[in-house]
């Protein structure tokens, strides 16, 4: 018998949300984290403390003396760190979406024009800029633009006109590595 | 200041809260089709305008919500944690952001929530930039000054403008819904006959 509550394989994944609707239930949780915590949203600051403290693993001490990430480890693990739990509830959360939409699905996206290895080298690469960039902006698309823009903060603006002006003047680039 | 209000983020409960709050965030992520990289860097080729009416939508709703929740006198946004307006590192960061999401189709949250249904060029994202936060910190010595650089502490756009907030809320929703009408009727590419694999 199937559960009422997931979607049914055979019938393939559900359609995505209307991108408004969307963007209201995520604005609201916006407001939310701002009630409750005092803050935003936040994913890049939880995977920072997250790889430093593997960096700390295999050479102990190494931020000892560092001028910014030495109060990440200020008494405690910087694992206790409140954004890494918000960023354990996002994997959690994007998990329990996708099951319940039908869309759990070992995958590695592109488009028709590039190979598998070839996708992974990029989004490799991609991910080394997108970590060293948040940490340089103070925050990536949730922190900075989506949180900070949503606090009416000029800097928040300017990072975001400049994450679409970054994309917008590389993406031909690119072409391959997504479209047909 | 009273930011007894809030829950204390180095608390259980304020841990605990985080990871509820990161649920939502994460679920409402992937609803809108954000754990999929083809979906988010197709924004790029202007053939699906989903991360701009999600993202402005979302700061729209927030934006208002808070200027709402504020003349109600429910909280005070001065308490809420506001990053600094810092001109050369956010501008700069965002560029190379920008270049790393077109290259790598990801953010570190879609990236979370992509991992979460299966992908691995989520995981390697990931990786990459976990690598990348590591890069920074190494690279903090060459960094610092920049890192300063046109440093306007906290500046908001009421503040700069000598606007009221709620002015400036209303305007952000007028802003987003142009942006969105402009997207589809100017910038959106029909899909092409040679349809993706």
């Amino acid at each position: 018998m199937k559960t009422p509550l997931r979607r049914d394989a055979a019938i393939g994944p559900e359609p995505h949300w209307n991108p408004y609707w969307s963007g209201i239930g995520l604005g609201l949780v916006l407001l939310l984290s701002f009630v409750v915590l005092g803050t935003g949203l936040g994913a890049s600051g939880g995977l920072a403390r997250a790889a430093a403290t593997v960096c700390d693993g295999i050479a102990p001490g190494c931020f000892e003396d560092h001028p910014y990430a030495a109060s990440w480890f200020d008494g405690s693990s910087p694992l206790l760190h409140y954004l890494v739990s918000m960023g354990a509830g996002v994997l959690l959360g994007g998990l329990l979406s996708a099951w319940i939409a039908g869309r759990m699905r070992v995958r590695v996206e592109r488009g028709p024009r590039i190979g598998r290895n070839g996708r992974l080298l990029l989004a490799l690469c991609g991910g080394v800029l997108v970590g060293f960039a948040s940490r340089m902006a103070g925050g990536c698309t949730s922190g900075q633009a989506l949180s900070g823009g949503a606090l009416l903060l000029p800097g928040s603006w300017a990072f975001t006109a400049a994450v679409f002006a970054g994309g917008f003047a590389v993406a031909p680039f690119f072409r391959k590595e997504w479209e047909a | 200041m009273s930011p007894a209000n809030f829950l204390d983020l180095e608390s259980a409960a304020g841990r605990g809260a985080s990871l509820l709050i990161g649920v939502l965030f994460g679920f409402w992520l992937e609803r809108a089709g954000f754990g999929s990289s083809r979906k988010l860097a197709a924004i790029f080729y202007r053939r699906d305008f989903a991360v701009l009416k999600v993202m402005f939508s979302a700061m729209a709703t927030a934006a208002v919500g808070l200027w709402l929740f504020e003349s109600l006198g429910l909280i005070t946004t001065a308490e809420l944690f506001r990053p600094r307006t810092i001109w050369a590192p956010v501008i700069a960061g965002g560029l190379l952001f920008g270049v790393g999401f077109v290259m790598g189709g990801f953010c570190p949250g879609t990236a979370l929530v992509g991992l979460g249904s299966g992908g691995i060029d989520a995981l390697v994202f990931l990786v990459g930039a976990a690598a990348g936060s590591v890069g920074f910190l190494a690279a903090w010595p060459l960094l610092e000054n920049w890192m300063t650089l046109g440093d306007r502490g906290v500046l908001t756009w009421p503040d700069l403008l000598n606007l009221p907030t709620g002015v400036v809320a209303l305007a952000v929703v007028v802003i987003a819904v142009s942006a969105f009408w402009a997207a589809d009727r100017w910038l959106l590419r029909p899909e092409s006959g040679r349809s993706p694999s």
